[in-house]
């Protein structure tokens, strides 16, 4: 455990290296909020109650998705790039050789990136969100509490599909193709694109069950209380463990096919 | 070799020939990877068009935004698509420029007899990039199709001539934008929020934003000049700053305006460029 830790920090300290980069980071997110926001602002008024939300959690739903993409990688970044690397020019022998478990390695690094982004790249959008516009933030601590339980789960999830689209490197050896698929799946169904709740009929429905709901949408309605009394709340974060563990197992269990081909490479 | 010929041209030639010879390598190189090329270009084609998806979503909850109706905002989408995919394949690479810097290997770039800006500018240039460029024209034909519009041959001509003046202005923005990377070094993002942002604030109509951002993006950054003033224009419609008429055909010009100082800020940059030694 304490190994995790240790590669977790390290995470967040490499990327707390990058200031420039994160401030212009800070910036971008900023700019894409105050854009996103004129265009709710208008469909808004045109249709007010619009996926269940007022005006003010429309806007709120705007200002959160900018803080929180660069810690669950909404729209690409992360690790899976790097990753993919060490398997194209097999320095992945070196890491199976660890005394540690591969995905808990990486899971660890991701998460300390992740915090470190939330904290550098999440919080001043969401501030100079709150001062240009009327948000719907929450005043009830035990919300917020509630919400980055939910976000926790929603990084782990996000972690969890980046993991397995790593490994495919181990098969089409040049990941760029599944990488910018998977950054598609991502942007279209985590609602970074509109809230699926906006998303028409079935099709509306079915979205909202996939795991990519898991990394945005979730987290979101459970800050706006959209999810009535305690019973609610848990069972959106249940939704979000749930497929936490359905898609760590399934990394595992690529991930175990996959060092059976290193074997075979190297032999 | 390239020294005895690059004697007999100028120097934009030198860098047009040095830019081909890097373009052709890079593309030789992405073609190795055959399944992942068409990935990749498929991929960029289908993120960007999930803008539009996006857009088309909320047309299935209003029946205008802005005031406008979805071919409206299909040409204003497709137009700035095109544009800027079109600046991203020439030239997108430069805010890699950063990376370059920091590793050092802007060194070995200074060195050859190749305009800087011609090898930043090819820097593993991106066929993949014409996935944006066909779904932006693709979206713009169907706006063209679907609009009901009093066509002169002044609004005839005006289409092609904003997508390619609107790539020049993004153009600008994106050498100005590796000029400033000379300074900070690792600030790539900063002049995405300008390329990508911009193009994601055009894709909307103008009424949709407040006043003192609609002036910023015509008389500071002229960002209007890409496809809002044009755009209007062939629609018949008002510009809400109340420009004259007149000035939907200046794009060109604002393209060539807004090339001077991006062109000096390189230079500068080039010219205060100290290496890290590594």
């Amino acid at each position: 455990m304490d190994l995790y830790l240790a590669v977790a920090a390290g995470g967040f300290r490499r990327y707390a290296t990058y200031g420039i980069a994160t401030a212009a980071g800070v910036f971008t997110n900023t700019v894409f909020g105050f854009i996103v926001a004129y265009t709710y602002i208008a469909l808004w008024d045109e249709r007010p109650g619009l996926g269940g939300y007022d005006q003010a959690q429309a806007l709120t739903f705007v200002w959160v998705s900018q803080s929180l993409l660069a810690a669950a990688a909404l729209i690409g970044g992360g690790f899976q790039e790097e990753l993919q690397e060490r398997i194209r020019t097999g320095d992945i022998a070196v890491d199976l050789y660890r005394p540690a478990d591969l995905q808990m390695w990486w899971l660890a690094a991701d998460l300390g990136r992740a915090v470190f982004q939330l904290l550098g790249r999440g919080v001043v959008p969401l501030v100079a969100g709150a001062l240009a516009f009327p948000l719907a933030l929450p005043v009830d601590p035990l919300r917020w509490l509630l919400f980055l339980v939910s976000v926790l789960l929603a990084l782990v999830v996000s972690f969890a599909l980046r993991y397995m689209v790593g490994l495919v490197a181990f098969w089409l050896m040049d990941g760029a193709g599944i990488n910018i698929m998977a950054t598609v799946a991502s942007i279209f169904f985590s609602g970074m694109l509109l809230p699926l709740t906006v998303f028409p009929g079935g099709f509306g429905e079915f979205v909202r069950v996939l795991p990519w709901s898991a990394m945005l949408q979730v987290p979101m309605d459970v800050l706006l209380g959209k999810h009535s009394g305690a019973g609610g709340a848990a069972e959106a974060l249940a939704f979000q463990a749930g497929w936490a563990l359905v898609l760590l197992g399934t990394g595992r269990l690529l991930q175990s096919a996959a060092t059976r081909k290193v074997v075979v490479q190297g032999g | 070799m390239v020294a005895g010929e690059s004697r007999r041209g100028g120097p934009v030639r030198e860098g047009l020939r040095g830019y081909r010879l890097i373009v052709a390598m890079w593309i030789r190189s992405t073609m190795t990877y055959r399944t992942s090329f068409v990935m990749t270009t498929v991929g960029h084609a289908v993120i960007t068009l999930l803008d539009f998806v996006a857009i088309s979503i909320m047309f299935s909850h209003v029946d205008a935004l802005g005031g406008f109706t979805l071919p409206e905002i299909a040409l204003l989408y497709g137009s700035c698509s095109a544009s800027l995919g079109l600046a991203d394949m020439l030239l997108g690479n430069t805010d890699r420029i950063g990376a370059r810097i920091r590793d050092g290997s802007l060194d070995t770039m200074l060195v050859r007899p190749v305009p800087v800006l011609a090898q930043v500018a090819a820097d593993r240039f991106a066929l993949r990039r014409l996935g944006r460029i066909g779904q932006g024209l693709g979206v713009m034909g169907w706006a063209v199709w679907t609009l009901d519009v009093d066509w002169t041959a002044g609004k005839v001509l005006l289409v092609p001539v904003m997508v390619i003046a609107g790539a020049a202005i993004f153009a600008a923005v994106m050498v100005t934008g590796a000029a400033f990377q000379f300074v900070t070094g690792d600030a790539a993002e900063v002049q995405n929020s300008f390329t990508y942002g911009g193009c994601t604030m055009l894709q909307y109509p103008p009424t949709v934003f407040a006043k003192d951002l609609l002036r910023g993006v015509t008389f500071i950054v002229p960002l209007a000049f890409v496809n809002w003033l044009p755009a209007l224009h062939v629609l018949g419609r008002p510009d809400p700053l109340g420009l004259p008429g007149w000035v939907a055909y200046l794009s060109p010009l604002v393209a060539f305006v807004v090339f001077l100082p991006a062109s000096l800020a390189w230079r500068a940059g080039v010219r205060s460029y100290r290496s890290t030694g590594s």
